[in-house]
């Protein structure tokens, strides 16, 4: 649907104030926008919602955020209980159990999970969001797609606590970043913002209608997780790769993954070395390339999300007409 | 010349009717895609401008398409085609506190019910004020909303949505909120919006409200537009076409069955009968009833009553009127009730009819709720019934002078009145 706004081309002069006096209304003059429903989509128009709209984002978000975590210290507390435990477990399993020798191996961890849990989040959410808020969906006209956005809203304020912890166990731990690396770290959280932001518009829209949408969400995510470098390097397999030269297509397949060039970027900016000795053994855990090079990788992510965002939109869109009869 | 506030331009709705809805994937995928569906038109080829400044009723039945109308024009429903301009801001009441999150305080909620409706929160925060005043809400506004009473729910969402100030208004049934203060302010801020020149559609199948508040309705039936007219005709037309009600339904004949005395056939006539079904304010009635005895009965008593369609008794004939007193011989024959003017306004209404002896310990028969009549008022007075009213004016009295300079005739001066004046 297409809520558009345009100028009208007269304005009445036969309409003079109303009467009653003291009322700020007079037709005819700054109430002449005119909106206009149909039943086409226009990217341009939606945009510019989105953006009039935007104290509305900033709304839901913290209206979300108060419902969930009653507005307490403790109750944001309690919302870093699963991402710590996550990192528990990996740790436990993987450095404890499976004797992985990767030095500070809870910051490669720690470094990876913060961009992957901002994306998971999201989706996780933004997929029943809209299904969830049926009650507003139904009765009120507003951009829905800030439904989705403000559940991206929610996993950024989540993400900036864990920020939080983060410094503190780099502190802790007295481990420097690469602070050429972090100056790219903007750019690549925008970049993630971005596509996560269109694939939760994607799917807050299509679990309308195929509601096992969410059940399909979470398993695909878990395969997604395994396919980014998180809890191994991603030294680790192109070092495999490299020892089948005709295997090396898979690595530019991998690299598709636009998450994981995020992530990579957060890894070589929080975690700092590229590669680490073991018992007389160079093992490499990221590619030894420039800033520029991750900046190039971010940006193309970056670009590839903006069109990504777009077409949610549009798809968006087109699945919202029908939203109020189908939920 | 008008300016449209709301141009409806051809618009229609389709919905499709599943008779199996696959909801999910799965299921898309063992169907192999494929749906049957029954295409149902909600809305066909809608035209209707609204004006600038007028209060515009739509009445149907339920499912006639009027609130899915409402919708398409507030952007909940996207039209399968057609196109609709509205000028300035709209804010949409098709449920009070729609919008609310239980969990949140009452003063959250203004803020993200506002900022749904399309008010900035800057705005907000200067009508805050005035949307608990209005909402009556001062000492509870930092509670939960899930704790109010439901009452304070629709009174906080009824004061969010008339304190955004839109342009136009659009309402769906919802008037009738609160307890009766809430609801004459409810009142006095619609009429405060119709002054200030702002453009109201309420949608309701209750004629009262459209009568007294629009300026012009819309009938609609089957997703189409029946009429558009000034409200006492198109309710007119509402009552006499679409509900089908406008023919004095008869007859409902009885047969003697082991009783001494039988009401048979019963008809309600009026002055406008013949002309047409719906009698007017003011008109005569006829009720005959046609009985049937055995036996001759002495001083039986015939009585009659009137409900309506709430089932709730209008008038019921005084069982002691000595008018009411006949003697029915062998045979029986036609007891006639005439009522020289029915002040009734709009309804549908039924007429039940008895016989019983004088002395109250044999009810003959009692035919209950046997034919009705329906009123269709032409003005704009609502309620039950039209009384009759003269009204004057007259400047308070100075106490000097005897003398009352009333405007109309008969206000003769109280005992006592100038005292309590002065």
């Amino acid at each position: 649907m297409s809520l558009s706004v345009e100028p009208t081309a007269h304005s009445d002069p036969e309409h003079v104030q109303a009467i009653g006096g003291g009322t700020r209304f007079v037709p005819g003059q700054s109430h002449d926008r005119v909106t206009i429903v149909n039943g086409k989509v226009q990217l341009g128009q939606r945009l510019k919602d989105l953006w009039l709209n935007r104290d509305l984002l900033l709304l839901l978000t913290r209206s979300e955020l108060k419902v969930k975590y009653k507005d307490s210290v403790l109750g944001y507390a309690w919302s870093m209980l699963n991402p710590a435990l996550v990192l528990t477990i990996y740790f436990v399993v993987f450095k404890i159990i499976a004797r992985n020798h990767q030095p500070f191996f809870a910051i490669w961890l720690f470094a990876g999970l913060l961009a992957w849990n901002l994306f998971n989040t999201a989706a996780m959410g933004a997929t029943s969001v809209v299904v969830g808020k049926a009650g507003i969906v139904k009765k009120v006209a507003f951009p829905r797609e800030l439904l989705a956005l403000s559940v991206v809203g929610v996993a950024l304020v989540l993400f900036a606590i864990q920020v939080v912890v983060l410094i503190l166990a780099l502190l802790l731990f007295g481990i420097q970043p690469d602070f050429t690396f972090v100056a790219i770290l903007p750019l690549a959280l925008v970049a993630l913002i971005v596509f996560t932001g269109a694939l939760s518009i994607f799917l807050s829209a299509v679990n309308v209608y195929l509601r096992d949408t969410q059940h399909l969400t979470e398993v695909l995510l878990m395969a997604w997780f395994w396919g980014t470098p998180i809890v191994y390097t991603f030294g680790l397999i192109s070092g495999e790769l490299a020892k089948y030269p005709s295997l090396l297509w898979i690595k530019y397949v991998y690299l598709c993954n636009p998450v994981t060039p995020i992530v990579m970027t957060f890894q070589r900016a929080i975690y700092g070395k590229t590669q680490y000795t073991y018992a007389g053994q160079v093992y490499h855990v990221l590619p030894n390339w420039g800033p520029l090079t991750y900046a190039g990788l971010v940006g193309i992510v970056l670009a590839v999300s903006i069109g990504l965002f777009l077409l949610a939109l549009i798809v968006f869109g087109r699945l919202e007409g029908n939203f109020a009869e189908e939920l | 010349m008008a300016v449209a506030a709301i141009e409806v331009k051809d618009i229609s709705k389709q919905f499709r009717l599943y008779s199996e809805k696959h909801t999910s994937l799965k299921e898309r995928v063992i169907h192999g895609g494929k749906m049957p569906f029954t295409p149902f038109w909600a809305l066909r080829d809608v035209n209707v401008d609204i004006n600038q400044g007028e209060t515009f009723g739509i009445l149907g039945r339920n499912g006639c398409g009027k609130s899915t109308l409402l919708k398409c024009i507030a952007g909940i429903l996207k039209p399968t085609s057609g196109e609709i301009r509205v000028r300035g801001s709209l804010a949409a009441m098709l449920e009070l506190g729609a919008g609310f999150q239980p969990d949140l305080s009452g003063r959250d909620n203004i803020f993200l019910n506002g900022s749904l409706l399309g008010l900035p929160r800057s705005e907000i925060a200067k009508r805050f004020d005035d949307i608990v005043a209005f909402a009556e809400l001062e000492d509870f506004i930092d509670n939960q909303v899930k704790f109010y009473s439901s009452g304070m729910y629709v009174r906080l969402g009824f004061a969010v949505a008339v304190n955004v100030e839109p342009d136009v208004l659009l309402v769906d049934e919802v008037l009738a909120v609160g307890d009766a203060s809430f609801q004459r302010k409810c009142m006095d801020h619609v009429k405060k919006f119709q002054r200030e020149g702002r453009t109201i559609v309420v949608v309701s199948h209750g004629t009262d409200t459209i009568r007294q508040n629009c300026g012009r309705a819309m009938v609609m039936n089957h997703g189409q537009v029946i009429t558009v007219d000034e409200p006492g005709e198109a309710i007119r037309i509402y009552l006499a076409d679409l509900l089908g009600v406008g023919t004095l339904a008869g007859s409902e004949s009885g047969g003697i069955e082991g009783n001494v005395l039988a009401i048979g056939t019963v008809q309600a006539e009026h002055g406008g009968s013949g002309s047409r079904p719906h009698m007017y304010p003011g008109e005569s009635l006829t009720v005959t009833a046609d009985v049937d005895s055995l036996d001759a009965v002495p001083n039986a008593m015939a009585t009659i009553a009137i409900h309506d369609d709430k089932n709730e008794l209008v008038f019921a004939s005084d069982p002691d009127d000595p008018a009411c007193a006949m003697d029915i011989p062998v045979g029986g024959g036609v007891v006639r009730f005439y009522f020289p003017e029915v002040p009734l306004l709009d309804g549908t209404y039924s007429v039940s009819v008895g016989v019983r002896s004088a002395t109250e310990t044999a009810i003959f028969d009692w035919k209950d709720q046997v034919t009705q009549f329906e009123v269709a008022n032409p003005g704009r007075s609502t309620g039950r019934v039209r009384l009759p009213v003269d009204v004057s004016f007259r400047l308070r009295s100075s106490g000097h002078t005897g003398e009352v300079p009333a405007v109309g005739a008969q206000f003769a001066p109280l005992a006592g009145w100038e005292e309590t004046a002065s």
